[in-house]
C-alpha cells in the first residue's frame, strides 16, 4: 500500500515538473519584441500581434546581415 | 578606449554576442562584422527597429532598449543619449547579461582614456646661504 503511494507520489511530481519545464520553455521560444523606454516602462510585442508582424521581419533581416 | 577596443572586450566578455555595431548619428563607429556592407544593413534595420518600436506607443517616449527574439536568434538595441549599439544573438540568450555588456561596452566606447599623469617636477635644492648680511 505504501509503496503505491509512493509511486503514485513520484508519478504525479514527476508530471507537473515536466509540465513547468514544457510551459517554461514553450514559452521562452515564443517570438516577440520587448521595448523599454525612458520613463521606465516597457511594452512586449508578441508574435501575432500587429507590431510584431512589422517588427519581427526587421529583425529577421538584422539576423540575416549579422550571418552575412 | 575608442569604439574598436570596446568592441573588442565586448566580444571576449559575452560569449552569447554574434555581432556588435556601435553607431550614432553619423554613421557607424564601429562593428565585429568584417563585411561593412553587413554592418550597415545591422544598423539599418536597428534604426528602423527602434523607430518603429516608438511610433507605436502613444505619445512617443524615448526608447532606452529593446530586445527581439525569434526562433533563429535575438536583436539587442541600446541606447545611451545620442551613442547606440546593436547586437545579435542565437536563439535563447541570457538578456540581462547581454544588455549589461552592451552598456558596459557603450559606457567603455564613450570614456576619454586616461590622461597621462604629470610628473612633478624633483624640488630644487635650497641654495646654501652666503653669510652675508650676517652680523
Amino acid at each position: 500500500m505504501k509503496r503505491k503511494l509512493l509511486g503514485l507520489l513520484g508519478f504525479a511530481t514527476g508530471i507537473f515538473a515536466g509540465s513547468v519545464l514544457y510551459r517554461r520553455s514553450a514559452g521562452r521560444r515564443r517570438e516577440r519584441v520587448d521595448v523599454y523606454f525612458g520613463d521606465g516602462s516597457m511594452v512586449s510585442f508578441v508574435d501575432g500581434s500587429s507590431e510584431a508582424e512589422t517588427l519581427l521581419p526587421i529583425v529577421r533581416d538584422a539576423l540575416d546581415a549579422a550571418r552575412r | 578606449m575608442d569604439a574598436a577596443q570596446a568592441l573588442a572586450d565586448l566580444t571576449e566578455i559575452s560569449s552569447q554576442i554574434d555581432a556588435a555595431a556601435l553607431f550614432d548619428a553619423d554613421g557607424i563607429q564601429g562593428s565585429t562584422l568584417a563585411d561593412e556592407g553587413a554592418a550597415r544593413s545591422l544598423v539599418e534595420a536597428a534604426t528602423a527597429l527602434l523607430e518603429g518600436a516608438a511610433a507605436f506607443r502613444s505619445g512617443g517616449g524615448d526608447v532606452t532598449q529593446l530586445e527581439a527574439s525569434t526562433h533563429e536568434g535575438s536583436v539587442f538595441v541600446v541606447c545611451d543619449g545620442p551613442r547606440r549599439i546593436a547586437a545579435t544573438t542565437g536563439p535563447d540568450p541570457t538578456a540581462g547579461l547581454v544588455f549589461y555588456d552592451l552598456k558596459s561596452c557603450l559606457r567603455g566606447a564613450a570614456a576619454e582614456p586616461p590622461k597621462p599623469k604629470r610628473r612633478r617636477r624633483p624640488a630644487e635644492p635650497k641654495s646654501e646661504g652666503t653669510g652675508e648680511g650676517e652680523a
